[in-house]
């Protein structure tokens, strides 16, 4: 569906391995894979196959032991720590299992966190109406619910435009009906801002909301299935 | 405002007890720094303004007689720039209404115009010049001592005669800025007075007219002081010179100098210590918040906040907490300084004072606290900074316990589930366990040293009072008499017992170094007045041999053994080569003595005496006051009754005001390290604990675990502090150590024992408040908090 030249990132060999005591861990074991501009790719797979690893590459949270990232023409692999602060600051949105916000911090602040730093950020009660929190802006997380805590952190990921969203397991705290509600949010975002989303689930279900379907085993690529359509978070069943 | 920033303020706003406790023992160092240099500061300035404006001499010169003409002489020294002769008689004084004999010193004051040197600042009345033969002035400290304004009269036995002196003038002098007499160690104002004369009057009374018995000089800014010191002795020692000295051993300097050397080791002493304590404190807190905010530090990495971004937030949390303590610190400081130079003004009776706070100080203070914050935290922050953002989303991992560290499971079967918590708790990390006791023991060992401070001062009176001096009164005669002159002290009314004392004034030469001291001849096993050995038993003089004190021996690098050139500066002047055979501890001052048979035959004299000791029957008291103010030839009297009252008075004036905001000082720091202490532990272990607390331990059975923890390693700080204490005794007794004053290293268990329950007792309030706060834990909210 998507052409070559429109890829967001290309994976080439991509290897990690973690060396514990004298215990070697093989998370990756060459992975190559290609994103396009705009889909939603969803990340299936055991626990302990990679996923988190590879995403956390990918966001530039953690360097592979080998292997190669480009996102678009740059090597992202090569740059150094300043290097990957700033492409994370410029391009990545990051939402994951656990919400993550800062407890001290309200749901407005908790945004603002990240527009301050952003080029050209959205204001923080745009991007919280995106998700659905016209009306919780002041509360701090302690006074929402678990559901609501990661649609802030989603609108927090959204908030700066980013040109790639990482969703580790976001509905993994939740039950299905805020789960639901949750990836409405990410699916209003890839379709309304044409954010590439790569989202990793333990739920078959969810990958339906995907363009693709990548599916990780013991550090492999085992299968990378593509729907033939996407379907709205309110249809799926989990 | 950022939301880092707004984040920053409320996580310090929820810590607040905790970052006060931590600025206040910040806020406790610059307070005493800002105090001690600013007081030092002024007086400097103080003293220095005053010694220029009123010409303050830099040489002193005693002796008997000389003609005028010697001055031309002195002044024809080379560095030297200007003479001013005098006359300076000790004289009695006979006070109304004061039944203790009291000594003055009466000084000449040039007939026409102002003396040259050491000028006088008239604080009330008038001047001498065109006045009556008998008209004075009177230092301030004497008069308000005795409510004199001028026109009242004073009596003053004028060599032999009884004169009736009128006070014209009240004055200050930079000579006397401390006006202590010859051999005491404090100024007693009531006993002693400085008087001026006119000189004609004086010269009559004393047959110097054409004559001279003193000198004060100014040097040129090249001079070499020790070479016009000996071109001085040489040129008076014809005329019965005793020795010129420089400022620093005028007596009224050399106190000044020795009280501005105790601000200075403050200063240099007190703030690094609580700083450090502080720095300590940070390095704790900050640690632990880093440790809980891993996640929240991987997010914002994750954003692309850089590791500097995220290493700032957590500086400026540190940098915060110091601002707060120094700003307070400065305040503090800068009105306890004020107060301070307030009190030194009124002691030392200064016409004028300097106080203003240098702002240099205020950048020193900011400069010093914030390098020493970040020094202590740097460690900690490094941490924040070179976490992996991919690392930092992970959960910190549950920590290992082991089964039983160190091996002792067999020990821990009769324990309770919680003591077993307690013990593997501490075990776990053994070197945090441990820093947070040495936190601990540090707020007690600062406290050993604060009760050290009052035990030594007591300690030091004791030895002064009770094992050394033991005589009621001492009396001084003028000049040397035969021994058999002692008999006329013994017959009068209520003196039970009298010693013999002989003074020789003497210069020390050993190995280049040279000290003017008094030889003092003693009776080799003394009751009234002893010498104490190193050890401070009482000790036998040697039947020959010089005994000097081990401050002597310091000064003159000198040792048991050594032979010590001593210059005689009276009489025939001998040069006499002496072993060091023994040496005594003394806290006071520096000496020399010699078994007073043995000083009379190496100078070829009859058993001679310049004084005596003398014991009383306190029944007596008055009448032998009486007698001993009717009796001529006697140039002083010391009492110890008031000696012992002004040196507690003026001991009370100064270090036990410093020894209070000490006390004050180190409780905080007490409470500032036991609080934090367990603050951390309740958050490092608040799940944990609600955990359990689910589990149906009671509040109680839970609050005692963490409580519990904390009493162990309160219970393990509380030696090692005395322990520390210790060192921290020794280090401030070196600190200390000036040539006119020591303080014994003197710990008792009342001192430890002291230190240790005010400890304790921050300890148990700092437990409770916690416990306080365990018992309201909301369990939900703790549980669903994710570390
Ligand atoms: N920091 C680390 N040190 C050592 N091993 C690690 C580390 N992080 C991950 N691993 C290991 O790497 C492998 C892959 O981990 P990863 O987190 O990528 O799996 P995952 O697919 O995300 O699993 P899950 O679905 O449970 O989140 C696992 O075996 C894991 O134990
Ligand atoms: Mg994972």
């Amino acid at each position: 569906m998507k052409s070559e030249e429109q890829s967001l990132f290309k994976t080439r060999g991509l290897t990690k391995v973690y060396v514990t005591g004298d215990v070697e861990i093989h998370a990756l074991r060459g992975i190559d894979l290609d994103i396009y501009q705009g889909e939603i790719i969803v990340l299936l797979g055991h626990s302990g196959s990679g996923k988190s690893t590879f995403l956390n590459i990918l966001g530039g949270l953690d360097r592979p032991t080998a292997g190669s990232v480009f996102y678009k023409e740059d090597e992202i692999t090569t740059l150094n720590d300043g290097g990957l602060t700033k492409y994370r600051r410029d391009h990545v949105g990051v939402v994951f299992q656990f919400y993550n916000l800062i407890p001290s911090l309200t749901a407005k602040e908790n945004v603002a966190l990240v527009t301050e730093i952003a080029r050209d950020p959205m204001a923080p009660e745009e991007a919280l109406a995106l998700v659905g929190l016209e009306d919780r802006v002041d509360h701090f997380p302690s006074q929402l619910s678990g559901g609501e805590q990661q649609r802030v952190a989603i609108a927090r990921a959204i908030a700066k435009r980013p040109d790639v969203m990482f969703c580790d397991e976001p509905t993994g705290a939740l039950d299905s009906n805020t789960g639901t509600v949750v990836l409405e949010a990410l699916e209003r975002v890839n379709r309304e801002l044409g954010t590439t989303t790569v989202l990793i689930t333990h739920n078959a279900a969810i990958s339906e909301l995907g363009d693709r379907v990548v599916f990780f085993a013991d550090g492999h690529i085992a299968e990378v299935k593509t729907n033939a359509t996407r379907r709205p978070p309110s249809e799926l069943v989990w | 405002m950022g939301a880092l920033d707004r984040k920053l303020f409320r996580d310090l706003w929820r810590i607040k007890g905790q970052a006060l406790a931590i600025a206040m023992v910040i806020g406790c160092g610059i307070a005493t720094l800002v105090m001690s240099l600013g007081t030092l500061e002024s007086l400097e300035q103080t003293r220095a303004a005053y010694y220029e404006r009123y010409r303050f001499a830099d040489v002193f010169a005693n002796l008997k007689r000389a003609p005028q003409r010697l001055a031309a002489k002195i002044e024809a020294i080379p560095g030297v720039r200007q003479v001013e002769t005098r006359i300076v008689k000790d004289v009695t004084l006979d006070i109304e209404g004061l039944d203790a004999p009291a000594s003055g010193r009466l000084i000449s004051m040039p007939d026409h115009g102002s003396p040259a040197l050491n000028n006088v600042y008239l604080r009330q009345g008038r001047l001498l010049a065109g006045g009556r033969s008998n008209a004075v002035l009177v230092s301030e400290p004497f008069a308000e001592a005795h409510g004199y304004h001028p026109g009242d009269t004073i009596t003053a036995s004028l060599n032999g005669r009884k004169r009736a002196l009128e006070i014209v003038g009240i004055v200050l002098s930079p000579e006397y800025i401390y006006s202590i007499k010859a051999g005491d160690m404090v100024p007693d104002n009531k006993h002693y007075g400085i008087i001026w004369m006119k000189r004609q009057s004086l010269a009559a009374a004393y047959g110097l007219e054409g004559a001279f018995n003193d000198i004060a000089l100014t040097l040129s800014r090249d001079a070499k002081v020790d070479d016009v010191l000996a071109q001085i002795d040489k040129l008076t020692a014809p005329f019965g010179g005793v020795g010129a000295y420089g400022r620093k051993d005028q007596i009224s300097h050399a106190f000044l100098n020795n009280e501005m050397h105790g601000l200075e080791s403050t200063g240099a002493v007190v703030p690094p210590i609580f700083l450090g304590v502080a720095a300590f404190l940070l390095n704790m807190v900050i640690l632990r918040i880093i440790e809980t905010e891993r996640g929240q530090i991987g997010l914002l990495k994750a954003f692309g906040y850089t590791n500097w971004d995220v290493g700032a937030h957590y500086l400026k949390f540190v940098m915060i907490v110091t601002i707060v303590g120094v700003t307070l610190g400065c305040i503090g400081g800068a009105w306890m300084g004020r107060g301070l130079t307030e009190m030194y003004t009124e002691f030392f009776k200064f016409p004028f004072l300097y106080y203003q706070l240098d702002t240099a100080l205020f950048a020193i203070a900011i400069i010093v606290s914030l390098v020493a914050a970040f020094l202590g935290t740097i460690g900690a922050l490094r941490k924040a900074i070179v976490l992996p953002p991919a690392e930092a989303m992970q959960p910190s991992p549950p920590p290992v316990y082991r089964k039983a560290s160190f091996g002792f499971s067999k020990l821990f079967t009769g324990f309770s589930q919680p003591v077993r918590m307690i013990i593997r708790h501490v075990t776990r990390w053994p070197i945090k366990s441990f820093f947070t006791s040495l936190g601990i023991s540090a707020s007690v060992a600062i406290l050993v040293v604060a009760f050290f401070l009052e035990g030594s001062i007591d300690r030091l009176i004791e030895i002064q009072f009770d094992e050394t001096a033991r005589q009621d009164v001492a009396v001084v005669f003028e000049g040397a008499h035969p021994r058999s002159a002692l008999a006329e002290l013994e017959k009068m009314p209520g003196v039970l017992k009298v010693e013999p004392m002989r003074s020789v004034p003497a210069r020390f030469r050993f190995d280049q170094k040279h000290r003017r001291v008094a030889l003092s001849g003693r009776l080799p096993e003394g009751e009234i007045n002893r010498l104490l050995d190193t050890s401070l038993t009482p000790m036998v003089l040697p039947q020959e041999g010089l005994v000097i004190s081990s401050k002597l021996g310091q000064m003159l690098g000198a040792k048991l053994g050594d032979r010590i050139a001593v210059e005689i500066l009276e009489g025939r002047r001998p040069t006499l080569t002496l072993t060091v055979a023994g040496i005594v501890e003394e806290y006071i001052g520096y000496s020399a003595y010699m078994n007073i048979d043995a000083l009379d035959k190496v100078l070829g004299d009859q058993a001679t005496v310049t004084g005596g000791y003398l014991l009383i029957d306190p029944v007596q008291e008055k009448n032998l006051y009486q007698e001993l103010k009717n009796t001529p030839g006697i140039a002083g009297v010391s009492l110890r009754s008031t000696v012992l009252g002004s040196f507690k008075k003026t001991m009370a004036e100064n270090m036990l005001i410093m020894i209070t905001f000490y006390i004050i000082f180190a409780t905080m720091i007490a409470v500032g390290v036991v609080y934090n202490t367990a603050r951390i532990s309740l958050s490092e272990r608040g799940r944990e604990l609600a955990s359990l607390r689910v589990l149906g331990f009671t509040r109680l059975e839970v609050s005692s675990i963490l409580l519990g923890e904390l009493a162990l390693l309160t219970a393990f700080a509380l030696p090692l502090g005395c322990f520390l204490g210790y060192g921290l005794a020794w280090l401030t007794v070196s600190a200390f150590d000036t040539e006119l004053f020591r303080l014994p290293l003197w710990l008792t268990a009342q001192t430890y024992g002291k230190a240790m329950l005010i400890v304790a007792f921050s300890a148990v309030v700092s437990g409770l408040i916690v416990r306080h706060q365990v018992d309201r834990f909301d369990l939900v909210a703790v549980l669903k908090m994710r570390e």
